[in-house]
């Protein structure tokens, strides 16, 4: 069913396993320890970057099946995607899995997206499985968005760093695991005409809020049903943006809203100047830190919120402006 | 005092640089263009030799200098060459970078790869 | 929505923290100095191997490109010019560490396609409008002056 914007999944959407690879520098970071794997090298063995992200986003993948039980035999669907040019790193990753597979794009949003749209599919009915991925890389991100790694260039304050990580996420219309998936909102776009492709944050707030006001609007909720509210990956600057809007309208977040650019790294020690960003981000913090807690207990209802600008360096170098979009998942203990 | 003249000339012109990639919308790109055609422009019009009479290779090593060098370059090659010497002078002048940095580059992108940040 | 977009661009340039200047200038006065002083010196090296004035200029620039090639392709040049921002880009130096970078960064794409094709896709615009000046003064030179 769909009320404005938001589906509610009237049929079980449950989160059958989850797994998580990240870089060496986020496995430096606060939440190091939550990751199942922490690459020594961010090659990950590879000859070439795009290499190593595909490599990384496998580990994660098998991870999410392996802990299912499902090493081998039927999947059902994959939905996911990177930042990379026609996102080839899930789809090189994908390839070997012989699985029915949707290829997403929604910039750093695309994990929300994928679990908007794999909940979608198994509520109605369509899917038993759906594997749910989103994965970015620093260095491959780097070299096709900005400057070469070895360029030595110093990055505006406003500047957020792309996460090396993968984040995977395995649902199931069966009713097993502590965790569902009741309701998704397909994001609009929104585009306050922020022209810096360094100030990414501000390009996604808007959409972000305007996403949160919509969801408390048609479910006739507010901030203080929620244990956590997490958009991923406002940074600093979009995280303020947020709660300046939300002042003015006076919703009340009472502490209980963060974002996950913020709590992949340790903004003092490891410079990353906003905080992270990068499809990875959010989907590295949702599961290694956020379904965890939910499973033990200390989370019970969470909104998950995906933010992503979408750019490109074509569309930067002609002056356009950065349109931004929210895609939003609401995750209940059970 | 000839490398004192020469650390002072270039932090100046660094620092002042700075400020300008801190408190201006110019990209790095954008600044360093416009310092080789003010490098040109400023030694045909008389003003930056002085400079580099007093800096050294403090006002040479600079992008200025680049622009310097391909001036004084041009204004030899006219002399001796004529028309032909506004066309030969600039690069002439600035050859030995220009191929050192092709071939080292060609040389380190042969044996070495880029690295991940920290 | 209730906010102009000049409402929340003000907004979002009052959240946005400056840029570090009190650390930055000083870092680039410091580094940017010192590349000079080195210059300087390698100068009066090649000087004192007995070099004509402008040949040493010349033997100096492709030193310093050397050296900035150098420290890229060994991936310190990155780590240097974090702190000393203009102070490592605006000398020779970060000349040669824009060629040298795309060089190294897209190899994996071949030596032709990659390392050629994208070598002065940093350090080009340098390129084509110092000649651009210079060609201009020549022919000022050789028909006005």
């Amino acid at each position: 069913m769909r009320k404005n914007d938001v589906y509610y999944y009237e049929n079980p959407v449950r989160v059958l396993s989850y797994s998580s690879c990240v870089g060496k520098k986020e496995g430096e970071g606060p939440l190091g320890g939550c990751f199942d794997v922490v690459a020594s090298d961010d090659r990950f063995g590879q000859q070439t970057w795009e290499q190593a992200e595909k490599a990384m986003v496998q580990t994660s993948l098998r991870g999410a099946l392996h802990k299912a039980g499902l090493d081998h035999g039927e999947l059902g669907c994959v939905l996911g995607g990177d930042l990379l040019n026609q996102c080839v790193s899930t789809s090189y990753a994908v390839r070997d899995l012989k699985a029915r597979f949707f290829g997403l794009y929604g910039a750093c949003s695309t994990m929300a997206e994928s679990l908007v749209l794999g909940g979608a599919l198994i509520s109605g009915g369509f899917e038993g499985k759906a594997l749910c991925t989103a994965s970015s890389h620093f260095c491959s991100a780097e070299r096709q968005y900005r400057y070469p790694l070895e360029y030595g260039g110093q990055r505006a304050p406003t500047a957020q760093w792309t996460a090396t990580a993968s984040g995977s996420v395995l649902l199931t219309s069966e009713e097993k695991g502590k965790v569902a998936v009741t309701r998704g909102m397909a994001g609009r776009i929104y585009d306050p005409g922020v022209t810096d492709a360094a100030n990414m944050g501000a390009a996604m707030a808007q959409a972000a809020y305007e996403t949160l006001r919509s969801y408390f609007a048609t479910t006739a909720e507010d901030p203080a049903s929620y244990d956590l509210i997490v958009t991923g990956d406002l940074a600093s600057i979009g995280r303020d943006l947020v709660l300046e809007l939300a002042k003015d309208d006076g919703i009340d977040f009472d502490g209980r809203y963060t974002d996950c650019g913020l709590m992949l790294y340790d903004r003092e020690a490891q410079d990353v100047h906003a905080g992270g960003s990068g499809c990875g981000c959010s989907a590295a913090v949702l599961c290694g830190h956020i379904l965890p807690e939910m499973e033990r207990g200390a989370l019970k209802r969470v909104l998950f919120c995906g933010s992503g600008a979408l750019l490109s360096p074509l569309t930067t170098s002609q002056g356009e402006s950065i349109p931004g979009i929210c895609h939003l998942v609401c995750l209940e203990a059970v | 005092m000839e490398y004192l003249n020469a650390f002072l000339c270039g932090g100046i012109i660094c620092a002042l640089s700075q400020v300008l990639i801190d408190r201006t919308k110019l990209t790095p790109a954008r600044i360093l263009t416009s310092y080789v055609v003010l490098g040109v422009f400023l030694t045909a019009i008389g003003v930056y030799q002085p400079i580099v009479d007093w800096g050294g290779c403090g006002a040479t090593t600079p992008l200025f200098g680049f622009g310097y060098a391909m001036a004084k370059g041009v204004e030899t090659a006219v002399e001796q060459y004529g028309l032909l010497g506004a066309f030969t002078g600039g690069m002439t002048a600035t050859a030995g970078g220009i191929s050192a940095a092709v071939f080292f580059s060609l040389l380190g992108a042969l044996f070495f790869h880029s690295h991940s940040r920290d | 929505m209730r906010m102009t977009n000049e409402e929340y661009k003000k907004l979002y340039e009052g959240l946005a923290p400056p840029s570090p200047s009190y650390k930055n200038i000083p870092f680039a006065f410091l580094i940017g100095g010192g590349i000079c002083a080195l210059a300087q010196w390698i100068k009066n090296l090649w000087l004192g191997g007995g070099f004509a004035e402008s040949d040493a200029a010349s033997l100096t620039s492709s030193t310093m490109v050397f050296i900035g090639v150098a420290l890229t392709a060994l991936g310190l040049f990155g780590k240097i010019a974090r702190v000393a921002g203009a102070g490592t880009l605006v000398p020779i130096t970060g000349f040669a560490n824009s060629v040298a970078a795309p060089a190294m960064e897209f190899k994996t794409e071949g030596v032709i396609m990659g390392t050629c094709v994208k070598m002065f896709s940093i350090a080009g615009p340098v390129l084509v409008f110092g000649i651009s000046a210079s060609v201009v003064y020549g022919l000022f030179l050789y028909f006005v002056g």
